[in-house]
C-alpha cells in the first residue's frame, strides 16, 4: 500500500476502452489498422458523409461476447444508442455506443492475489478519430491549426466498466494487467497500451474506511500502467488534503499531466455535456441467439488464471516471488504455451520459465517461431553444465534469430563443453594457487565464492560454466576436504 | 399528352424511339418551362444525353437496357449522386459532391432510367411547401401562385409539368404524398425498409422512405419495382421478397374490404372530404366492401411526429459542422467555427427543428417528450393493426386542403405543420401509402386520395390505387 495517511481509503473504479482485434471497422469495411498514413483507411460510412449508413460488424460482436464470457458476464439483447456531442474528430458529431442495454451485463474479475473486482458492464462502441494540434505552442489552446486523422474513427471498442471495488494504485495496475491478459488470451485485443489499444479512465474517491463513498473524480489520459498508478496516488492524496483541510471534493473530470505528475480539471459536473442518448435508428437491436453464444463460448481457450496454475504446477515447489512474477508475465504475453511445450521436451521448468520470461519475451516477433524442442535441448545442455549460462543465452539469441540445432550453434560459436574431469583438475589447481581464499570459503565466507569462480573461468579462457564451478566448490566444502 | 414511362421504355427497347430523343425532349421541356416553375436546382443535360446514347447503343447491340430504358427521371436533391452536387437545398452543403451514388440511383440506372436533374425541396426535407429552400421556392404547375407542397415539391412539380414521367422523392411525414396531392400526380411512400435509404441524406432515419412520383399508377409501380428490395448497406432494409407491383395495378378491388378512416375525412376541408367520399363510393361500385372505421389514436400522430422527427434530425444534422465538407465560416476555435457555420448555413425552419429535437432529447425532458412520443407511435401502429384485422386497405384524404398560396403559411409554422396531419400516421406506423389524384376542388385544384395498406401490402395498395385511377373523374385542366 502506498503512503495514504492513516484513516483514509481510496476507492477506484476503472473504465477500460479496448480496441478489438478485428480486420475491419465496427460499421464499415475499412481496415482496422494502426499506423497507416492519415486518412487512408476511410470511406463514406466512417467519415459520416451525408447519406451513409452503418452496418454492424459480426466479428466485433463475437469478440465482445468473448470478453463477456471470459468475465462471467450475462450476454443480453442489446441496443445501440447515439451519444450526441460536438467534436471535430467525431465524424457524425455523435458516437454510436450502447447505453442502457449493453451486450455484456455484470461479471467479475479475480486478481492473482485473490481480490475479486466486480464488472458492471462491457459494451460495444465506435472509436473516434485523432486530432493533432500543430503550430504555435502545439497545445490545444495555443496551436495554429488542428489536423484530424479519421483512420481510427469507427474502430470497434469494448468499454469494460468495473465496480468501485479497487482499493489501491497497485490493485488498479493488477486489475488492468489481468484484464489485458484476458483480452489477449481471448483474442479480443492485441492489448498494446502504447498503441492505444487499451485506454484507461479511473474514477477515484476517498473515504474513511467503512464510511459512505466520497465524491469521485474521473481521471482521463492514463496511457500506461505507470501513469495509472501515479495518477491514482496523486489524486487520492489531493482529495485527502482537500477533505483534511475542511474542503469538499468537487465532482469533475480531470486530466492526468504525465510531465507535471498531477491531475488538472477538464470540466466540472455543472458544465458536463448532456449527451441526449436515444436509440440509434439506423441499426436494429442486437439479439445473439443461444447457438451463437454457445459457439463463441466454445471458441475461447483456457483463461490466464488457469494457465498460470498450469505453470505453477510444472514448477512443482512453491514459486519464489520472482518466479510468480515470471509466471504472470509469461501468461500475459501469451508465451506460456512455449514453457509448457519445452517442459514436455524435458527442459527444467524453472529454467524454461526464466528464459521465456526474459530473453524470449524480449524478442516478441521471433518468439512465435521458436521451436520448443530445440529450446528444450538447449536448456538441457545448460542444466547439465555442458553450456555456461552466458553461452546458453548466446545460443538462444541465435536460435531466436535464425533457428537451427542448439548443439550445432554452440559448436559454431566455439562453446566446446568442458569435460568434468578436466574442469575438476583446473579447479583444484586454482584452489592450490589461492589457499587463503579457499580457507576463507571453507570457513563459511561466501563472499569469496565469486572471486574463486572468476579465477577458474579465467584459467579456462571463460569456457567453464560458473554454475558448474560453483557446484563443485560447494560440494568440496560440504565434504569438508 | 406526354407518353408514360412505360410507353417510353417500350418504345426505346424496341428502337421505335431513341433514348437520346426522349431525354433531349425532357431537357428541352425543362429549358422551356422550368423558368416559371423552378422544379430543378440542377439539370444534367450533357451527362443525361451521354447516358441516353449508351442506352441506344445497347439497344442497337441487341441487349436489353432494362424496364425503364431511356426514361428521364428527376431526383430530389437529398439523394446522393456521385460527382454531382447534392445540396438538400441548404447553404450548409454548398457544392458538396458525394463520392458515391445512393442505392436507388444505382438501381434506377441499372433499370435503364436516365437522371436528367436534381429537384428543389424544403431544406433537409423540412417543410410542406418547398418554400424553405436556399434556391427559392418552386411553384405549383397547376397554379403558379400556389405552392407545390413539400418537401419533395420539385419532384412533384417536375412530373406534374410533364418535364419527366418519373421522379424520386423522400417521405418522412408526407413529403411525397402531400406534394403529389397538391400537384395532381401519383406519389408513393413504400413500407419502411422496402427501399434502401443508403445515400439518402437523413432527416429522421426511423421515418424516412424514398418513393416515386409518376403521372400514372402503373408508372409508379414500375419505378418502385426498380428501386425496391434488400440492400446490405442499409441495416433497416427488409430482406422479405418485394411484393408484386406491376401486376397488381389492374387487378381491381372486387371483394376487397376497404375502410374509410373517419379521422382522415371528417376534419379536412369540405371539397377534399367530398372527393374522398366519392372515391370510397367508386370503390364500392367497383365491387369492394366499403365501411367507415375510426382509429382515434391517429389524432395524436402529428404531435408525436413533431417530437420524434426533430429529435432524430437534431442528431442527424449535427455532422454539418464545417469540419469536413460544405460551408465553413472561420472562427478562432473549433467550437466557435461550428456555431458560426451552422448559424449561417442553416435556414430558420431547420434551426427550429434542431432546437425542438435537442430539447425533446435533453436530460429531464426525454421521458416527457421523446419517450412519450415513442409510446404514441406504438399506439398509432396498434390502431392501424386493429383496423387491418378487418380491412385490406384504408382510405382517406391525403391533405386537409388543396394547394395553398405561396407565402400563406411561411410565417405560421404550426399551420404549415398541420398540412401533414393526414400523412403522418402511416409514416409513424411504417406502413405503405399512396396518393392518387381524384378530381379537383371548385377552384380546379387537384385533390389527392390516400390509400394505406399493412406493411409489405403494396400489392393491395396498387390494386386499390389502380381502381381509383380508373374511377377518377376526367381531368379538367384550368
Amino acid at each position: 500500500m502506498t503512503g495514504l495517511p492513516d484513516g483514509w481509503e481510496v476507492v477506484v473504479g476503472l473504465e477500460v476502452h479496448c480496441e478489438l482485434a478485428t480486420a475491419t471497422k465496427l460499421f464499415c469495411g475499412c481496415a482496422n489498422a494502426f499506423g497507416a498514413e492519415p486518412n487512408t483507411n476511410v470511406c463514406p460510412v466512417c467519415l459520416g458523409l451525408p447519406g451513409s449508413l452503418p452496418v454492424l460488424n459480426r466479428r466485433a460482436v463475437e469478440l465482445a461476447m468473448r470478453i463477456g464470457v471470459a468475465l462471467g458476464a450475462r450476454i443480453a439483447p442489446s441496443v445501440f444508442h447515439r451519444k450526441n456531442y460536438f467534436y471535430p474528430d467525431m465524424p457524425k458529431d455523435f458516437q454510436i455506443s450502447q447505453y442502457d442495454a449493453p451486450i455484456n451485463r455484470g461479471g467479475r474479475l479475480e486478481l492473482p492475489d485473490g481480490t475479486v473486482v466486480g464488472i458492471e458492464r462491457a459494451h460495444l462502441e465506435e472509436d473516434t478519430g485523432k486530432t493533432t494540434h500543430v503550430g504555435g505552442t502545439g497545445r490545444i489552446g495555443g496551436a495554429d491549426r488542428a489536423l484530424v486523422d479519421y483512420n481510427r474513427a469507427g474502430v470497434p471498442l469494448v468499454e469494460i466498466v468495473s465496480a468501485p471495488d479497487i482499493r489501491s494504485a497497485a490493485q488498479a495496475r493488477a486489475y488492468v494487467a489481468e484484464l489485458r491478459a484476458i483480452l489477449v488470451a481471448t483474442g479480443a485485443s492485441d492489448g498494446r497500451m502504447e498503441e492505444g489499444s487499451l485506454r484507461v479512465d479511473a474514477n477515484v474517491s476517498v473515504r474513511r474506511p467503512g464510511g459512505p463513498l466520497g465524491t469521485r473524480c474521473e481521471i482521463k489520459n492514463l496511457n500506461s500502467m505507470r501513469s495509472l498508478g501515479r495518477a491514482i496516488e496523486f489524486e487520492a492524496a489531493r482529495q485527502i488534503a482537500q477533505c483534511a483541510a475542511g474542503g469538499q471534493v468537487v465532482q469533475e473530470t480531470r486530466h492526468w499531466d504525465e510531465d507535471r505528475g498531477e491531475t488538472v480539471p477538464m470540466r466540472s459536473k455543472e458544465e458536463a455535456e448532456d449527451y441526449r442518448y436515444f436509440p440509434e435508428p439506423d441499426l436494429v437491436p442486437l439479439e445473439p441467439d443461444q447457438r451463437w453464444q454457445a459457439e463463441v463460448a466454445a471458441s475461447i481457450g483456457p483463461l490466464p488464471a488457469e494457465r498460470r496454475v498450469r505453470l505453477l504446477h510444472l514448477l512443482g515447489a512453491a514459486p519464489t516471488p520472482a518466479q510468480a512474477e515470471q509466471v504472470r508475465s509469461v501468461v500475459a504475453s501469451d508465451l506460456d504455451a512455449l514453457v509448457v511445450a519445452a517442459c514436455e521436451h524435458g527442459a527444467p521448468a524453472s529454467l524454461a520459465l526464466a528464459r521465456t520470461a526474459n530473453e524470449v519475451a524480449a524478442e516478441p516477433s521471433s518468439a512465435a517461431r521458436l521451436d520448443p524442442a530445440a529450446f528444450a535441448t538447449l536448456l538441457v545442455l545448460e542444466a547439465s553444465g555442458e553450456l555456461a549460462t552466458s553461452q546458453s543465452k548466446q545460443v538462444l539469441a541465435e536460435l531466436l534469430a535464425t533457428g537451427g540445432d542448439p548443439a550445432e550453434i554452440a559448436r559454431r560459436l566455439g562453446f566446446e563443453p568442458m569435460d568434468r574431469g578436466e574442469l575438476a583438475g583446473v579447479i583444484e589447481q586454482v584452489i592450490a594457487e589461492h589457499p587463503e581464499d579457499w580457507a576463507r570459503f571453507a570457513g563459511g565466507e561466501d563472499k569469496v565464492r565469486g572471486p574463486l569462480i572468476g579465477a577458474v573461468r579465467k584459467a579456462t579462457g571463460n569456457k567453464a560454466d560458473p554454475a558448474a564451478v560453483g557446484r563443485y566448490l560447494d560440494e568440496r566444502r560440504a565434504r569438508g576436504s | 399528352m406526354s407518353p408514360t414511362a412505360l410507353e417510353l421504355a417500350a418504345a426505346v427497347r424496341t428502337a421505335e424511339r431513341s433514348a437520346r430523343d426522349a431525354v433531349a425532349a425532357s431537357i428541352e421541356a425543362i429549358a422551356a418551362g422550368d423558368g416559371a416553375i423552378h422544379a430543378f436546382v440542377e439539370v444534367l443535360a450533357d451527362r443525361a444525353l451521354a447516358r441516353a446514347e449508351q442506352i441506344d447503343a445497347a439497344v442497337a447491340a441487341g441487349s436489353d437496357p432494362g424496364p425503364l430504358a431511356g426514361v428521364p427521371v428527376a431526383l430530389k436533391d437529398n439523394l446522393c449522386t456521385r460527382g454531382v452536387p447534392t445540396t438538400c437545398a441548404s447553404r450548409i452543403l454548398g457544392t458538396w459532391c458525394p463520392p458515391y451514388d445512393a442505392t436507388v440511383v444505382e438501381r434506377l440506372e441499372r433499370a435503364g432510367a436516365v437522371v436528367v436533374g436534381k429537384t428543389n425541396m424544403d431544406e433537409f426535407a423540412m417543410g410542406s411547401s418547398t418554400e424553405n429552400s436556399c434556391f427559392g421556392p418552386t411553384r405549383n404547375p397547376r397554379d403558379h401562385a400556389r405552392v407545390p407542397g413539400g418537401s419533395s415539391g420539385g419532384s412533384a412539380a417536375a412530373v406534374a409539368a410533364g418535364f419527366v414521367p418519373l421522379a424520386l422523392g423522400s417521405d418522412t411525414g408526407g413529403s411525397i404524398r402531400q406534394p403529389a396531392a397538391f400537384c395532381g400526380v401519383v406519389g408513393v411512400k413504400p413500407t419502411y425498409g422496402l427501399v434502401s435509404r443508403y445515400g439518402l441524406v437523413a432527416f429522421a432515419s426511423s421515418l424516412d422512405q424514398i418513393g416515386p412520383f409518376a403521372a400514372t399508377v402503373a408508372d409508379a409501380a414500375a419505378a418502385l419495382a426498380a428501386i425496391a428490395g434488400h440492400d446490405e448497406r442499409d441495416s433497416t432494409s427488409l430482406s422479405d421478397p418485394v411484393p408484386e407491383l406491376a401486376a397488381a395495378v389492374g387487378r381491381g378491388v372486387l371483394g376487397r374490404r376497404i375502410g374509410v378512416v373517419k379521422e382522415l375525412v371528417d376534419g379536412v376541408d369540405r371539397p377534399v372530404a367530398a372527393r374522398a367520399r366519392e372515391a370510397a363510393e367508386a370503390m364500392a361500385a367497383a365491387g369492394a366492401t366499403v365501411e367507415e372505421v375510426s382509429i382515434p389514436q391517429l389524432r395524436y400522430g402529428l404531435a408525436a411526429y413533431y417530437l420524434l422527427a426533430p429529435a432524430e434530425a437534431s442528431s442527424n444534422l449535427a455532422r454539418f459542422d464545417g469540419v469536413r465538407y460544405g460551408l465553413r465560416v472561420d472562427a478562432p476555435d473549433a467550437s466557435a467555427m461550428n456555431v458560426a457555420t451552422r448559424t449561417e448555413g442553416f435556414g430558420a425552419e431547420v434551426k427550429r427543428r434542431i432546437m425542438l429535437g435537442t430539447y425533446a432529447l435533453s436530460a429531464g425532458y426525454y421521458d416527457a417528450y421523446y419517450a412519450r412520443a415513442q409510446r404514441v407511435r406504438t399506439l398509432v401502429a396498434q390502431g392501424f393493426g386493429r383496423a387491418f384485422a378487418t380491412f385490406d386497405a384504408l382510405l382517406g384524404a391525403t391533405t386537409p386542403t388543396t394547394a395553398f398560396a405561396l407565402g400563406e403559411r411561411t410565417e405560421n409554422p404550426l399551420a404549415m405543420y398541420l398540412s401533414d396531419t393526414c400523412t403522418v400516421p402511416a409514416s409513424l406506423a411504417g406502413i405503405p401509402a399512396i396518393s392518387v389524384p381524384f378530381g379537383a376542388d371548385p377552384a380546379g385544384l387537384p385533390v389527392g386520395v390516400q390509400v394505406m395498406a399493412p406493411a409489405l401490402g403494396e400489392s393491395t395498395l396498387f390494386a386499390v390505387a389502380g381502381a381509383l385511377e380508373r374511377a377518377a373523374p376526367p381531368e379538367r385542366r384550368p
